[in-house]
């Protein structure tokens, strides 16, 4: 075809072109990821039997504003990377603050902690599974977010793997909150972010097929 | 990116491309049909020559890439944010388009120099549409018979081996040989002179 004829097809099917739409399409993934890690949490693990009284302390509301705060960042840097020539610039360093914050708060209570005290803190009771389960509850969210991105054009499909991951895993930590017992910040500091670590290395690897166009 | 001259001068050109075609875009968003023509019209002449430059020695692909790189822009038109610069969001299509393309070429690998960024992408225009091939037989005229024979005769007049070793009397291993060596000495004699 003579590109001069490719230029006539592509200016007589151009119609108006709805400025809301990418919007729209990535609410309506997140929305439809964290409702499927809520889900899946209710149907696997359960919410906690003692949330009513969870909810009182505020390490609860911590530990939920750590995980919405990456989760949010997360969703920034990923709506940067699915329009091309768009820098992601100051959205990394706010993606790095909650990270940050909960490190701070780690070493804040390990460094007040008793002797002895400091490996149970870390390791909690639950470690084990932790980021295998955050990483299960992350996976609604990474199959609808991999669909809300591709439906763009990110010219770094590695990248914006990555960043699907990291806010899939955040999404699904979310909802992890409502099940997890466990309070202290070098725990979720730690394990909670290696959980979200992984969608995040799986939309690496996923990146290049799965956000071709 | 490093400036290059080119850019430093025509600074100001690239600054009214950037604002005539943004208008032309943005009226082609809002559904108007002949600014959006307009606009790829120009957009056209500006990737072609940007193509050109990347891909000296590619011309027939050129085209092929403009028109993936226009439809691929065409059909990428809703990830435009209205207070972006133009110039920076073809870009990166047109870019992302060309290692496409140097990925599903990548055997060619040896014949195009590492892929950065000259400049911007407004800093020249072409509207010759032209198809012209590599010089191939320029370069080839330089090979020694014994590689440049196997060449023509199984690579451009498409024999088989045995029939281009009866063809220049040579074995049917000389002239894999000969065709695998002159490549690479094409390569390197593409290599060279850019």
């Amino acid at each position: 075809m003579k590109t001069d004829d490719l230029v006539t097809l592509l200016a007589s099917r151009a119609p108006a072109v709805d400025r809301r739409g990418p919007a729209r399409r990535f609410a309506l993934a997140w929305v439809t990821g964290l409702g499927g890690a809520l889900l899946l949490m209710i149907l696997l693990l359960g919410v906690r039997p003692d949330i009513g009284e969870a909810v009182r302390v505020p390490t609860f509301w911590f530990r939920l504003v750590y995980a919405s705060a990456i989760a949010t960042a997360a969703l920034w840097v990923t709506s940067r990377l699915a329009r091309p020539g768009v820098r992601v610039g100051g959205a990394w360093a706010v993606l790095a603050t909650p990270v940050a914050l909960g490190w701070g708060a780690m070493a804040w209570v390990l460094a007040h902690a008793a002797p002895g005290t400091h490996l149970p803190l870390i390791l909690g009771h639950t470690w084990r599974v932790c980021p295998v389960l955050i990483a299960v509850l992350a996976m609604p969210a990474f199959v609808a977010m991999l669909w809300a991105v591709r439906g763009m054009a990110p010219v770094r499909p590695r990248l914006a793997g990555a960043a699907v991951g990291l806010l899939a895993g955040a999404t699904g930590t979310v909802a992890y909150c409502l099940h997890c017992p466990e309070m202290a910040p070098p725990f979720w500091s730690t394990w909670y972010l290696l959980g979200m670590l992984i969608p995040a290395a799986l939309g690496i690897l996923a990146g290049p097929r799965a956000l071709r166009w | 990116m490093i400036a290059s001259p080119a850019e430093g001068q025509d600074a100001s050109g690239m600054r009214a491309a950037e604002a005539e075609l943004r208008a032309c875009f943005a009226a082609g968003l809002a559904g108007d049909a002949a600014g959006y023509r307009q606009f790829l019209d120009g957009m056209s002449g500006h990737l072609r020559a940007y193509l050109r430059r990347r891909l000296p020695r590619a011309r027939a692909d050129v085209e092929d890439i403009l028109q993936e790189t226009l439809l691929a822009v065409h059909n990428a038109r809703h990830t435009y944010r209205t207070e972006q610069p133009l110039t920076a969001w073809v870009h990166a299509i047109a870019r992302y388009k060309l290692m496409d393309f140097f990925r599903a070429h990548s055997r060619r690998e040896a014949l195009h120099e590492p892929f950065d960024d000259d400049g911007g992408l407004f800093i020249a225009s072409d509207v010759e549409p032209a198809d012209a091939r590599r010089d191939v037989g320029v370069l080839l005229e330089a090979l020694p018979d014994r590689h440049r024979l196997p060449i023509v005769l199984v690579k451009l007049q498409g024999l088989s081996v045995s029939e281009a070793a009866q063809r220049c009397g040579m074995s049917e291993s000389a002239v894999k040989v000969g065709v695998h060596r002159g490549l690479k000495a094409l390569a390197a004699r593409i290599r060279s002179r850019s």
